[in-house]
Order: structure tokens, then sequence, then C-alpha cells
């Protein structure tokens, strides 16, 4: 295994992060702060209690998946466009590194951005509202298994995308939408049929009620089949991205 | 065949579109030469070099770089080559320093900061190296592509236009840090537009056009063999028409008659120039100078790619 090289794509991409760091992490914390003081303040304070937890509490969960999934497709997706777009691809193509190694330091970087901003969410929320986390293993593991999974999505994206218009497609026109419509500001049994059973179409409805369920042990839908899909959606990607550098899908001439 | 350090066998790349970019290409390169492949635009010439270094699959043929085949032992092949492409792809961000040695470790060798500071001294980069690239001139930006092609050490160095738009001066500076390269071992393949830059420093020259390789030859048996001597004769009085008497050695006339040419076969047994001086001294044709040159491998190349797209 060319562990140098992983090691260099890695350091490269963290070092971006570095120096964008008010995009990177101040911007999100901000971002959530201000989702306490609409959300949890000013409507919070005029709703009751979600299944015995205070509604700031509440979406607490939904509040870190929203960035988590959004940053690690962004993190991951700019990570291959940009050498796409700039033409240093060919570096990284002619170099002796596998698919799987490029992958590797291209995700494993993005992912590691996505767990550090979720921890500093989860930080940041505690000034605002009392937090217990019931599961913190399976916390940290759904943390780290939903970055992972959305940063190899949004290494599919980087490389699919042709400009920067359709780098931000999928985050904005799909991700943030199913995140809104996912649970992640209610629970979907407060919703009346037949949008209830439309939600359970929502992917994102498994992310947010398995997170959930690690702080305040329960969820919209069983934690086993959160797990399921995650563990799904992440070999979906994980076959998609072997096909792509099977066949050099926008990435080789 | 001497020492191949590179071998490709029966290349070929078609792309989607049907357009057949590389056409049985069969190319040996010998270890430690200086290669130049010559080609106009869209020759294949950078399709042929991208093929070898992983960036375009091939359709078809197999690449094998020191033994080791370009796809099945990719790390291995890959490992020994260096590559400076044609278009000045950095991360404008970077510093010089940290771009090259992020290139090291890709290529998966552990860090050696006197090898690079070497390395960067060599192409004048070192007091540059804690600029970022994009505050660095285009011929500045050049050496930073070649330091980062020979930052792991590479057997191999592919230059792809490597002069392509840089001044005289710094041209002249690629050719001596080409010809270093050379002493050190390095195999080197340039692609050039610059006839004269592959007939100051090429071994071998390689013509390729329409995706296939027309020829593979000595720089110097190539312009022996098809190097053609031209005789100018500057008249003392212009002529209208070459005399019927003239005709077997095929002069033309020139500069509105003020010049005879001959053109001959440097190599042949009998040029035919003492003949045709005595017979112009027969027919009273005087003149007052008279200036000889051979072909460059410029007038090689054109007339090569010339009938070529005549057949």
């Amino acid at each position: 295994m060319n562990t140098h090289g992983v090691w260099a794509i890695y350091r490269f991409e963290m070092a971006r992060a570095l120096r964008t760091l008010w995009q990177s992490l101040v911007t999100p914390v901000i971002t959530t702060s201000l989702y306490f003081v609409v959300f949890g303040g000013a409507i919070g304070s005029r709703m009751q209690e979600v299944g015995g937890v205070g509604y700031g509490s509440f979406i607490v969960p939904g509040l870190i998946m929203l960035s988590l999934l959004t940053q690690s497709i962004g993190n991951a997706s700019i990570g291959i466009y940009f050498p796409k777009f700039t033409g240093t691809i060919f570096e990284l193509l002619s170099a002796p590194v596998s698919a799987m190694e490029m992958v590797l330091g291209y995700v494993g970087a993005a992912a590691t951005k996505s767990v550090v901003l979720g921890l500093i969410i989860l930080a940041t929320s505690a000034l605002f509202v009392p937090l217990r986390i019931e599961h913190p293993l399976a916390m940290v593991a759904f943390l780290i298994l939903t970055s992972v999974t959305f940063s190899l999505f949004g290494f599919i994206i980087g490389v699919w995308a042709k400009g920067f218009e359709q780098l931000n497609f999928v985050p904005a026109l799909l991700v943030t939408p199913l995140t809104f419509l996912g649970g992640a500001f209610y629970s979907i049994d407060m919703l009346p049929q037949p949008w209830r059973t439309v939600s359970l179409f929502n992917p994102v409805v498994y992310l947010v009620s398995g997170f959930r369920w690690s702080f305040f042990g329960q969820g919209d839908v069983d934690v086993g089949y959160s797990l399921a899909f995650t563990a799904g959606f992440m070999a979906l990607c994980l076959g998609v991205i072997a096909w792509i550098f099977r066949t050099g899908y926008r990435l080789k001439n | 065949m001497h020492d191949p350090i590179l071998a490709v066998a029966g290349v070929s790349k078609t792309y989607k579109g049907g357009h057949r970019a590389l056409d049985t290409v069969d190319l040996e390169i010998r270890r430690g030469e200086i290669f130049a492949l010559l080609g106009p635009n869209g020759a294949g010439k950078t399709t042929l070099i991208s093929t070898i270094c992983g960036i375009v699959t091939p359709s078809s043929g197999t690449i094998t770089v020191d033994g080791h085949d370009a796809i099945t032992d990719f790390k291995r092949a890959r490992a020994k080559i260096g590559l400076v492409p044609q278009e000045l792809s950095v991360d404008m961000f970077e510093t010089v320093l940290a771009t090259v040695k992020f290139s090291r470790r890709l290529f998966g060798r552990s860090g050696h900061d006197a090898y690079i500071e070497e390395l960067l001294r060599d192409l004048s980069l070192w007091d540059k190296r804690s600029a970022k690239i994009m505050e660095l001139s285009g011929g500045m930006k050049r050496r930073v592509l070649i330091a980062k092609a020979l930052s792991h050490e590479p057997d191999i160095l592919f230059l792809d236009e490597p002069t392509a738009g840089v001044d005289v001066s710094l041209r002249r500076d690629m050719w001596k840090l080409i010809g270093r390269l050379r002493t050190r071992g390095v195999t080197i393949i340039l692609t050039t537009h610059y006839i004269e830059e592959a007939e100051e420093m090429a071994d071998r020259v390689g013509v390729i056009t329409g995706g296939k390789l027309l020829l593979v030859e000595e720089k110097t048996a190539l312009m022996a063999k098809l190097g053609k001597r031209e005789m100018d004769l500057a008249l003392v009085e212009p002529m209208a028409t070459i005399p019927p008497d003239l005709a077997e050695w095929h002069l033309s006339l020139e500069n509105e008659g003020h010049t005879l040419r001959y053109v001959f076969d440097a190599q042949a047994e009998r040029t035919g120039i003492p003949s045709l001086l005595r017979k112009l001294g027969e027919l009273g044709i005087t003149f007052k100078d008279l200036e000889t040159s051979k072909s460059s491998l410029e007038d090689i190349f054109v007339d090569l790619v010339t009938e070529r797209r005549a057949a």
C-alpha cells in the first residue's frame, strides 16, 4: 500500500480546510447557533416536549446530521472536483496510487472534517440546551459512519460534476430539502397520514432517527433499519466508485 | 535492440466518439537516451504520453516500464515515471516547497529534504520555496512542474512541450537542465513543436501523425538518410528560363532569376556537381557566388508529414 501517497492526499486536504478555516468550521457553527435562536428559542419555547425530550435538545441530532450531510458531501466533492477543474488531476492519475488509496485520502479527510465539525456543533449545542447521550459509542459510530458514507457520496458528485453549478446541485436541491423533511426538526410521528408514510421513503429519516436514538434511546424507526440503510448506502457508493475507477468515468479521457 | 526501459506494443486508443487517436503504436525507448517525439497538432503525441503515464486508458496493446506492465503492475511502473504536462496545471494556492514535497510523497517516497533542496536549487527555485505558485511567472511555474516531476527521482521523464511559450533564455536553460538530467542517467522523452529542440538534444527521433508512428530513427541517421543538400549559384546575369541542356540536373530558378538552385542527395556516390559546373562553363553561364546548405530536421519533418498527407 502506498501509505505515503494516501497520507499526502489526506494532509493536503486537511491543509486546505485549515486555509479556509472560517468557511470549513466557523460558518457551520454560527449557522447552528442561529438555528437554536430561531427553532430552539423563538419556536421551541412554544412547543411541547417531543417524546419526553425538550424541543431544543430534540433538534440537536437533526442539526448535527444536517451539517454532517452537507459538509461531508461538500468537502469530498470539492476535494476531487478541484483537481479536475485546475487540471492537476493528471498528477493523481499518473501516480502509483490505487483507486482505494485515492478514495482513502480524499474521503478520509472529508470524513475527518465532518466528524470534527459534528463534535463542534455538539459542543456548541451544549451551550444552549441540556444534552444527554444514552449511547455515546453508538453516537460516535453513527457520526463516523454517516460522515464516511456521505463523503463517499460527495466524492461521486465531485467526479460527476462538470461545473460548480452541478457541484452545488445535489447538496442544495436534494440533501438539504430531504434533511429538512427528514425529521431533523420534528418527529415524523407528528405528521398526518399520508405524509408520515411518504416520509418513510426519505432516506434521511433513517439517518436522523438512528442518530437521535443514540442520544435519547428513541427514534422514528428502529435503529436496525437506520444502520442497515446507512450501510446499504455506503455499499452502493463504494460500488459506484469502483465502477468510476474501472471505467475512468469523467476522470480519464 | 539496446536495453529498452520502455516498451509500447500495439497500443491503440479510440475515443467514445470514434476518433482513433493512436493506431497500433509500437515503440521502444532505450535506457538513458533522449527521445524526441515530433508531430503536428492533433497527431497523438500527448495521447501517447498520457496513455503511457496512466492518464488515458488504451483501447488495446501493452506498455511495459522497466519490466513492469503499466496496467497490471501499475504502481511499480508509474513510480519510475515523472511527467511534465504541456499545460501549467499546478495548485496555485500551494507554496513551491509544499507542492514538490506533496508530489514526492504521492509517488510513494518518504521525505528527503536534502534532495528536495538540491532539486529546487538546481532549478533556481530555492529562493522561491515559500512563495505561493500564483505569485510566480509562467517560466517559474514550468520549473515547479519539472521539480514536481523529478521529486520522486524517476528513471524516465516525460516532457510534453517543455518550452512552449517560454522565452529563448529560459528555453536554453531548459536544454541545459535536460542535458544534466541525461548525465545522471534519466531517460527523457519529449514532445516538441520546436524542431531545433529535437535537433539540439535528441539521440533519436520519432515522427507521429494521425495517431500512427511513421518512423523512429537515430537523429543523425535520419538527417543523413532523408536530408537533402542544396547548392545556390548567384548568377552574374539573371536568367529567364533554364536552358534545355541543363534539364538532367532538375534545376530551379529562384530570386527572380538571379539564383540557380540545385538540390542533390548528399549521400549519393555522384552528386552531379562537377558535371553541372562544367556544363555551366560550356554554356557561358557565370556566377559570382556559390552557397550550399543542408536540410534541417524541420525540413525532413515537413516532407514526411506532407508525404503522409498526400498518400
